[in-house]
């Protein structure tokens, strides 16, 4: 099978799931009464929804080519930022570290991707990034809580734009016989994340019982974090026809990609509260914000990149 | 308009802008909304939450000695946003600075204003001035609409050239009733209170 032929079958299987949750929607919402009910099913319809917006966006930017598909990622760390820092007490004297984060750091990053730069690429933010930003804000001489404006922003910079930046990264990677499918690739990292959100959340609905962090997370529990681990294990492991990996490798980087996730989820719900929030933003209906969309993505991309890196590139 | 959309856009992209509506609705009536005043974006911000029909005949009321400087903030403010300049300064006492508001709310129009005047670097607003009050009075029907601009003081603090991208929301609350026989002093420390109470 060609890329375009697999990507065609990947499309009809998602639209065919997308029809199926739909139709379930609309069926549960007929049998369901009682107010926290139809909050459940006005929930989950709004959530399926968004489902089909994100996937028509994505489907459009892989069939544009690369750049179209760093462009995306570029915008979804502009509003993943947008949200993070929202909620971070900045003060005027970050003025110009904020700008920069926004103005420079996210184009730059993108850039080299775009020109496959990885040595830079892999190194801009935590190295130039990390040191120029609180060298910004020195020059205003606002002493007040100056290493936590400046962690915070490192923080959201980081998460926000360099973790994300790893997702169309993989467009860089040069693997043996896979020339031209990396998009593919790409799509198996955000599928396999986002079944292992979806299934958590199943799973955590029907058996869950034990939390794991309640303080943390409260819809987190051990049955429905092992029931979607599984899962979204066995989903990864049938999808190796469309990555580089046999079926064997396809479930071990499944496992990481959903472990990752899942710690990316509980780490960014701490960040969240401590920030005094329950969602990120209110971007995405039923999702709550781009964040909230892009947590556990934000963990395991990065780790994907250098493991896929490391094992199957030469 | 083309150059509105472009400002709305531009607007929505770093700020977002999406209104709230909190004890009000959007409504065809004659209108005055007031609010904080912090950054340079307040104007195109507020505009842009309210609804499209509702933005053809509403006019936001911008400083001459800012909005009517040089022939590009002069296009935007009355391509972009059809909006009413007002003197800060008193050149000629006689002259009322007022009277272009006047004139607008006569015609029918709802106008968008900013009664500290000024910019203030600051979460919540500071004293207001009599021009909110003089309005009030003189156009009894008109719907006094207290409106809090969330975050924009973050997004450009004092010598910034480009907003920072930071959320803000535009809350519009319930209507600002008028008490018969108030001071000028206190229903003007009353409107500031509506807009303090919406932070």
């Amino acid at each position: 099978m060609t890329a375009q032929d697999k990507f065609f079958w990947l499309m009809g299987g998602i639209v065919a799931i997308l029809v199926i949750a739909s139709i379930a929607g609309r069926l549960i919402g007929l049998r369901v009464s009682g107010e926290s009910g139809l909050a459940v099913v006005a929930n989950l319809k709004a959530r399926v929804r968004a489902w089909w917006i994100m996937m028509a966006i994505f489907a459009v930017a892989f069939l544009l080519g690369k750049l179209a598909t760093i462009v995306l990622f570029a915008l979804v760390s502009f509003f993943a930022l947008r949200e993070f820092l929202t909620l971070t007490p900045t003060r005027a004297g970050d003025y110009r570290a904020l700008s920069v984060a926004f103005f420079v750091l996210i184009p730059v990053q993108y850039y080299l991707i775009s020109i496959g730069w990885y040595a830079l690429f892999s190194i801009f933010i935590p190295v130039y990034g990390f040191l120029l930003l609180p060298s910004l804000s020195v020059l205003i001489q606002d002493t007040e809580s100056f290493l936590e404006r400046t962690a915070k922003i490192q923080w959201a910079v980081m998460v926000a734009i360099y973790c994300i930046s790893h997702v169309p990264a993989l467009l860089l990677l040069d693997i043996p016989l896979y020339e031209g499918q990396n998009a593919l690739l790409l799509f198996y990292l955000l599928l396999v994340v986002q079944m292992s959100d979806v299934l958590q959340y199943v799973f955590g609905k029907l058996f869950g019982k034990t939390k794991i962090a309640p303080v943390v997370s409260p819809s987190k529990t051990v049955e429905g974090f092992v029931g979607g681990a599984a899962g979204a294990t066995l989903i990864g492991a049938a999808m190796w026809w469309i990555t580089p990996f046999t079926p064997w490798q396809a479930a071990g980087m499944a496992f990481v990609v959903v472990l990752m996730g899942f710690l990316g989820g509980l780490v960014m719900s701490a960040v969240k509260r401590s920030l005094g929030a329950k969602d990120w933003g209110a971007m995405i209906k039923g999702h709550g914000g781009m964040m909230d969309r892009m947590d556990s993505v934000s963990f395991a991309a990065p780790v994907f990149f250098h493991f896929t890196r490391y094992f199957f590139t030469p | 308009m083309w150059v509105s959309n472009i400002l709305i856009g531009l607007v929505r992209l770093l700020v977002g802008a999406s209104p709230r509506w909190t004890g009000s609705t959007p409504s065809r009536a004659q209108r005055i909304y007031f609010a904080n005043h912090s950054s340079h974006i307040d104007t195109v911000a507020l505009w842009s939450a309210l609804p499209a029909e509702l933005r053809a005949s509403t006019r936001p009321v911008a400083a001459a000695d800012y909005w009517n400087k040089g022939a590009i903030r002069r296009y935007l403010a009355l391509k972009g946003l059809n909006a009413i300049f007002i003197e800060r300064t008193r050149s000629d006492p006689s002259v009322d600075p007022l009277r272009p508001l006047v004139e607008a709310l006569e015609r029918g129009d709802s106008l968008i204003i900013f009664p500290e005047g000024t910019r203030q670097m600051q979460a919540l607003p500071g004293p207001f001035k009599a021009g909110l009050f003089n309005l009030a009075m003189k156009f009894p029907d008109a719907q006094l609409i207290p409106v809090y601009l969330e975050n924009l003081h973050r997004c450009m603090p004092k010598g910034s050239i480009l907003p920072v991208p930071l959320i803000c929301t535009v809350r519009f609350g319930a209507e600002f009733r008028r008490i018969a026989d108030e001071s000028k002093e206190s229903f003007l420390e009353r409107a500031r209170g509506a807009i303090v109470e919406l932070a």
